[in-house]
């Protein structure tokens, strides 16, 4: 028997995607034209991203221990361990608000010119799925905490994983390709 | 499960409100809260009727202009904001909501299902399709309606062109019906996947439901490219970015390569549940169990992986080349292989058949005809010189007619007068129903035929008005005479329905002697769908149900 939730949030996924397959067609797309203004590599600040990178990887480790134990039934350790990924995951949004704040500084806008226009788009619609997994999470803590979750719910919760390591997986093609590829 | 018993359902829940049907006076409430498949179904078939008038409406103020040279009726402005309105309408706000009302009908009744997997998403889906519907014609109130067609090319579509708001109106209408679109396919694999009665194997799933699960695939994935495409151009118009300007270094072509590479899936989208319908209906009209099922199953999933190949043969004239002319010409001619297998197939059924004509039988074969023309046409776009020569001329807009109304509207139509007994209660009027395709069919010939000559002619299409050269009159003249007999059919079709559901002879459950599980139930089914489900041994349970033995399945039951 399959499960509807998980099934149904695979496929969710398979279609995001594909949203997200073609704003990286076009990031890819204007990168290899040459362009006046500032772009990739005079731009980004690799190494503060990195570490935030690391933060949002490492969440997708710490929602797998809290799986876990959801399906052994300790439900402290299940709410610790969110609180973990929630915590990892709103840092990382945070780096992203300041990478954004420099760039803005630096006069780097979504008007500015080509760069600045797919980059903030990409990564503007990602950090909105960081967002959006963030409020998914809290609200299966919450109902955790509330007793209202219990091993049989734990394919819900899977599926509300499924996406949070999705989000992740994005963010692994587009920090190859945005900033390692900007080093090429 | 032995032999021949019945599963038990829940008999006894059926209260006698349920038993009542459609039009019992539970209130507009009872509809606008209501979760269940078939009142939302039921709400996308009439929502895409409504719209169908207004595209409809939008087409006949159009075929007024042209029916003479040199007129002056509408302004050019008013006749680019109609085109647009009239092909964005006709494929997001009545193709696709028509047929997605017959699929989440129909398919949780063919599977012997109480209702999809997700119900709330599935009324979710509809109420996002109809806002997104009222939106876009909301710009008439905003501003203006978008004018710069239903493909919406850039720059044209850019702020610097279309300077009203009716273009963001567009962009976040389509937007918010492609969520819906997606969270209903979402739906429907689903539930074919995990809620079919027990018998029920995907060998032996109906296949109007086979194509409606390889169809939602294709909106799963075409969709969001569609989305993808929208929300740049809105960024574009809104934010000031630049990903379709060529003059700040954007890619015009990008759009295009985008918009295509969702709008050729789209053409999919729009006709596979018509060609399930089509598979349903035939065989029970010929007395003939389908010929080829696995064939026509087959060549859906053919034709849904090579839908995603063939983008570019819409660009053709852009100039992208030989080789890649080459391909995407290749590709495309190969899609009329799987086609063909189908149109085979049906007529293969109706080969030594006892063919009866009923009104629905009539509409499905006249669709094979007109889609097999349709489709022909189609093939000769994708011989690169004649795209050259006649690609944005009346010659397309005859194709597309021919494809869509000759196609899906006529499928949708063969599925209106075999379903709306089960739907209603009620048979429609055959005599009506009589009236109702010979307008029809006359109608569409008359209108559409000759704007293949009239493209060959080079009659460009989107354009408000044309000077009296030789023929030209005449010739638009008798398209617009076509358009207004299309106009009395649906008026015939309309009072069809009024009286047939007040007057209309009583159908009981199985008024065509048909074979699939929703005529196992009463007409219209009671809420939870099934008081029992008769056993499943093959794909025609209501055959091997009548004849034991002469079952599909013999020798397999116990299976
Ligand atoms: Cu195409």
């Amino acid at each position: 028997m399959y499960s509807k939730a998980k099934l149904a949030m695979a496929l969710f996924i398979a279609s995001e995607a594909s949203f997200f397959a073609l704003l990286i067609v076009a990031y890819v797309f204007y990168h290899g034209q040459p362009q006046n203004g500032p772009n990739a590599a005079d731009s980004l600040d690799i190494p503060t991203t990195t570490f935030y990178s690391l933060c949002l990887f490492s969440s997708s480790a710490t929602l797998w221990l809290s799986e876990r134990n959801l399906r052994r039934g300790q439900y402290d350790r299940v709410i610790a361990w969110l609180v973990a990924t929630i915590g990892l995951g709103a840092i990382f949004l945070y780096g992203q608000g300041r990478e954004y704040l420099r760039l803005f500084h630096n006069d780097v806008t979504i008007s500015r010119n080509l760069f600045g226009t797919t980059f903030f788009t990409l990564t503007g619609f990602h950090g909105l799925h960081v967002l959006v997994g963030l409020c998914a999470l809290a609200v299966v803590a919450g109902l955790v905490l509330r007793g209202l979750v219990r091993e049989r719910q734990a394919e819900a919760v899977e599926a509300v994983g499924m996406y949070w390591h999705f989000v992740d997986a994005v963010w692994v093609v587009i920090f190859g390709i945005v900033y390692l590829g900007s080093l090429v | 499960m032995k032999g021949h018993e019945f599963t038990e359902g829940i008999a006894g829940l059926v209260g006698e409100r349920e038993r009542v049907g459609w039009f019992s006076h539970e209130g507009l409430l009872g509809w606008v809260a209501s979760v269940d498949h078939k009142q939302v179904g039921l709400m996308y078939i009439v929502a895409a009727f409504v719209f169908f008038g207004l595209g409809g409406i939008e087409a006949l103020l159009m075929r007024i202009q042209l029916a003479v040279p040199n007129n002056h009726f509408l302004s050019p402005e008013t006749f680019n904001a109609l085109f647009t309105m009239h092909g964005t309408t006709m494929i997001f706000f009545v193709a696709m909501p028509l047929l997605t009302g017959f699929t989440v009908y129909l398919v949780p009744l063919m599977i012997g299902a109480r209702d999809v997997a997700f119900p709330r998403l599935n009324a979710m889906s509809f109420w996002l399709t109809l806002f997104a519907g009222l939106m876009l014609y909301f710009s008439f109130f905003a501003g203006g309606a978008p004018s710069a067609g239903w493909f919406s090319y850039t720059p044209l579509s850019e702020a610097a062109f279309s300077l009203r708001s009716g273009q963001d109106y567009w962009i976040l209408s389509l937007i918010v019906a492609g969520i819906g679109t997606v969270a209903g396919a979402i739906n429907i694999i689903v539930t074919v996947v995990t809620l079919r009665a027990e018998g029920m194997t995907m060998k032996r799933l109906p296949l109007f439901v086979w194509m409606n699960f390889v169809n939602a695939f294709l909106m799963l994935f075409a969709l969001p490219v569609l989305n993808a495409a929208l929300v740049m151009l809105l960024i574009d118009r809104q934010l000031h970015a630049h990903f379709f300007t060529p003059a700040s270094g954007g890619s015009a072509l990008l759009w295009q390569h985008y918009f295509w590479a969702f709008g050729h899936p789209e053409v999919y989208i729009v006709i596979l549940p018509a060609f399930g319908m089509i598979s349903e209906i035939i065989p029970v009209f010929s007395r003939k169990p389908i010929f080829g099922y696995e064939f026509v199953a087959a060549s859906t999933v053919a034709i849904a992986f090579l839908s995603f190949t063939v983008w570019a043969h819409h660009m053709f004239a852009v100039g992208l080349g030989h080789i890649a002319n080459l391909f995407f010409a290749v590709a495309s001619m190969s899609i009329a292989v799987p086609t063909g297998v189908k149109i085979f197939n049906w007529t293969a059924t109706m080969y030594g058949g006892q063919l009866r004509f009923t009104t629905a039988m009539k509409f499905a074969v006249a669709f094979i005809v007109m889609f097999t023309i349709g489709g022909l046409s189609g093939v000769s776009f994708a011989v690169v010189p004649i795209d050259w020569q006649l690609t944005d001329t009346y010659y397309l807009v005859a194709h597309m007619h021919y494809v869509l109304f000759g196609g899906t509207v006529l499928a949708s139509f063969a599925g209106i007068y075999y379903w709306f007994p089960k739907f209603s209660g009620r048979l429609l009027s055959e005599r009506l129903g009589s009236w109702h395709f010979w307008l029809t069919f006359v109608g569409l010939n008359l209108t559409f035929f000759i704007q293949h000559i009239l493209g060959m002619m080079g009659m460009p299409r989107r354009v408000f008005t044309y000077p009296a050269l030789p023929y030209w009159a005449a010739f638009n003249m008798l398209s617009t005479i076509g358009a207004f007999v299309l106009l009395i059919a649906m008026l015939v079709f309309l009072y069809n329905v009024v009286m047939s559901l007040r007057y209309g002879e009583t159908a009981g459950d199985n008024p065509w002697d048909a074979w699939t599980l929703e005529w196992a139930t009463t007409s219209p089914p009671p809420v939870e769908n099934f008081v029992r489900i008769p056993p499943i041994h093959g794909r025609r349970p209501l055959w091997d149900l009548a004849h034991p033995e002469l079952a599909d399945e013999l020798g397999k039951v116990d299976a």
